[in-house]
């Protein structure tokens, strides 16, 4: 009854085409902006922003990267914790040789060594699809593991394998409270997330989209296929090595080539199944309930009174995952950005069902 | 010289067990053409059910463990991955039919999950140990030719005669019997298939009950010689660059993928590794993968051309 567009009307092309057309959006999302950026630093604790907070934002970020890869150009992805890792090791070493090296520089530098390493591995894709290029990018996954663990100049001749980012600042301005990296994360995710949007509602979106729905009429078109495919995969391992530096930077702050392994790969790629292929905020869903789940399963048959050990929270997510990707994949195909998306329609034209 | 022919035959003997994990693969997607990610799951699952119950039955029938109650782990093994086929049929793939390909490829993901956890939360999570009585002892050859002789494990070359067995097996499956042809028109097509009166849920069923029959087979062997435990359900990530060697629809490609890649593993592993620091061998075989499918995507015994972009 309040979501109502009843006399917004659109009378340049610019209101036309803005993101949030309906009023009520746009209210919608600056509240959630100052809730997540005024309110949300005063009410949490520094062990919600570790655990919950800080992860969720670095996953969204990630998982949208991932998801203009696979949800947007349709190009399957197993490997991109690698991308992550190569976004980590390349921001740590640029900030371990450069002396003086800025933080953000630092982190960009890392996503642009990761796109470069994307468009490297993308290549084969210009070849095979389908489940060709997920082999593809498995290798692309073992071969950084391996590299990270056996190249001594990737770690900067750390003794023990594992490397360490220095305190973090900003133009003066010490990162050092959970609260202060939560911020940088968002900052982040809000910058890049606005600018994926964009990019998709472009030209450049509108042919990913058709790459995806169906190649060889795209071509037909006039779309090039080798730009369209390149190009996402330039953007997505962007966005990937980012996340993947400020999962090394700000959330582990010290980490070995474990921290990016093949289970992480998969887990992005759960999320973004889950969340909706396709979608920039079902990324952001997906990071959010797969943030949540462990954590429910944690507390919820504590409450009950039904403490699970944790190896048995651990198999029980394990399955619950399984099977919410099958059902998912099944019933939902693009997933909770999806159910979101029916559930506003409902109210727009409530309380008529049609 | 000796050391050379031994390290050859570490690896192939390694190449016969990562093609029988080739061959779940292989089969199930030359019967309905999904590709499997969850063969490495169902290896473990059921070698997991093996060796709980080749320790329970004689339990329960208060009897020695020996050939009687393996015999009676497996049966009941059998049956456990028959009902699984069925519920992966009645649950999953029944509802996703004419599906894309890479949708299939996900939701067997989301089964791998499922199995990896559901398995090590009925059997726990220990290394349980299965013996089926395979030798162990190794056997020397070679002895007039190489001082010393070259040393082959007994236990590799029985694993070898049952992948080989195993393969002959299915092979005259798939090209002699009715079902067999079957399975091959719904790979082909899942929609004519079903148009000429082929019931694609039970072919269904009958192919990932084979699958999970063949992950027995080398849960076993793999079982019996390191131990059940999680790291078996990774060494399925080394049957992808295998399948995708030795052709996608060949089960001998399988087999001949499994021997090069198991081979040039150990071989590249002792004669390239130490140059670049060593353990290549956990990407020489995707490494390898990825030059096939730029030269030859359709790999060595593959029989169709994968759609080209």
């Amino acid at each position: 009854m309040f979501y109502r567009e009843n006399g917004q009307f659109k009378t340049s092309y610019a209101a036309d085409q803005q993101i949030f057309g309906v009023a009520q959006d746009r209210w919608a999302i600056v509240l959630v902006l100052a809730f997540a950026f005024l309110a949300i630093p005063f009410i949490a604790s520094d062990y919600t922003f570790q655990a919950i907070l800080i992860p969720f934002v670095i996953m969204s970020l990630a998982a949208l990267g991932l998801n203009i890869l696979v949800g947007y150009c349709g190009q399957i992805s197993l490997g991109t914790a690698a991308f992550m890792a190569v976004g980590a090791y390349a921001a740590y070493n640029l900030q371990a040789r450069i002396e003086g090296m800025p933080l953000l520089v630092a982190l960009i530098g890392g996503g642009l060594v990761a796109m470069v390493f994307g468009i490297f591995f993308g290549l084969p894709s210009l070849r095979i699809r389908g489940l060709y290029l997920a082999v593809a990018t498995l290798a692309a996954q073992f071969f950084v593991d391996w590299l990270a663990t056996r190249a001594a100049w990737v770690t900067n001749n750390s003794s023990s394998g594992s490397v360490s980012a220095k305190p973090l600042a900003i133009a003066g301005w010490a990162i050092d409270t959970p609260m202060e990296k939560y911020l940088l994360c968002l900052a982040l995710l809000c910058v890049l997330g606005l600018a994926a949007k964009n990019l998709v509602r472009s030209s450049v979106g509108r042919e990913w989209m058709a790459m995806r729905d169906m190649d060889v009429a795209a071509a037909v078109i006039g779309i090039r296929p080798t730009y369209a495919k390149l190009s996402a995969f330039a953007v997505s391992s962007f966005i990937v090595g980012v996340a993947g530096a400020l999962w090394g930077f700000v959330h582990l702050g010290a980490w070995e080539p474990a921290a990016f392994s093949l289970d992480r790969s998969l887990q992005l790629l759960f999320m973004i199944i889950i969340g909706g292929l396709g979608s920039i905020v079902g990324s952001i869903f997906g990071a959010a309930f797969f943030v949540l789940l462990p954590l429910l399963l944690n507390q919820v048959p504590h409450w009950l009174g039904l403490p699970l050990s944790t190896a048995t929270a651990t198999y029980l997510e394990h399955m619950i995952f399984g099977a919410l990707i099958v059902f998912f994949l099944i019933v939902e195909p693009h997933g909770l950005a999806k159910l979101w998306a029916t559930a506003r329609q409902k109210l727009r034209v409530w309380p008529f069902p049609h | 010289m000796g050391f050379f022919l031994e390290t050859l035959f570490g690896g192939l003997m390694v190449g016969t067990l990562y093609a029988l994990i080739a061959i779940g693969f292989v089969l199930i997607f030359k019967a309905s053409g999904v590709f499997n990610f969850a063969q490495g799951a169902m290896v473990l699952f059921s070698a997991l059910t093996m060796a709980r119950f080749s320790q329970w039955i004689p339990g329960w029938l208060g009897m020695e463990p020996g050939w009687l109650g393996n015999l009676l782990a497996i049966i009941v093994t059998l049956a456990l991955m028959v009902v699984v086929a069925w519920l992966i049929e009645r649950l999953a793939l029944r509802h996703l039919v004419n599906q894309e390909p890479i949708t299939l490829l996900m939701a067997t993901l989301g089964i791998a999950y499922l199995l990896d956890g559901l398995g090590p939360m009925i059997f726990g999570s220990e290394v349980y140990k299965i013996d089926v009585g395979m030798p162990k002892d190794p056997i020397f050859i070679m002895d007039g030719l190489i001082p010393g002789g070259v040393m082959i494990s007994l236990e590799d070359l029985y694993a070898a005669c049952i992948a080989a067995v195993l393969v002959i097996c299915l092979s005259i499956f798939f090209q002699k019997t009715k079902t067999g042809r079957a399975l091959r028109a719904v790979a082909d097509d899942h929609q004519a298939a079903q148009s000429i009166g082929i019931p694609l849920s039970r072919i269904w069923v009958i192919v990932w009950s084979v699958a999970g029959g063949v992950a027995l087979v080398v849960g076993i062997i793999w079982g019996s010689k390191l131990g059940v435990q999680y790291s078996l359900s990774l060494v399925a990530l080394k049957a992808l660059p295998v399948v995708i060697l030795g052709g996608l629809t060949s089960l001998p490609g399988a087999i001949i993928g499994g021997l090069i890649i198991g081979v040039g593993e150990k071989l590249s592993e002792v004669y390239i590794g130490p140059m670049v620091g060593g353990g290549i061998e956990t990407w020489f075989a995707y490494g390898l993968a990825l030059c096939f499918l730029l030269v030859r995507p359709q790999g060595l015994f593959g029989d169709k051309i994968i759609d080209r972009v």
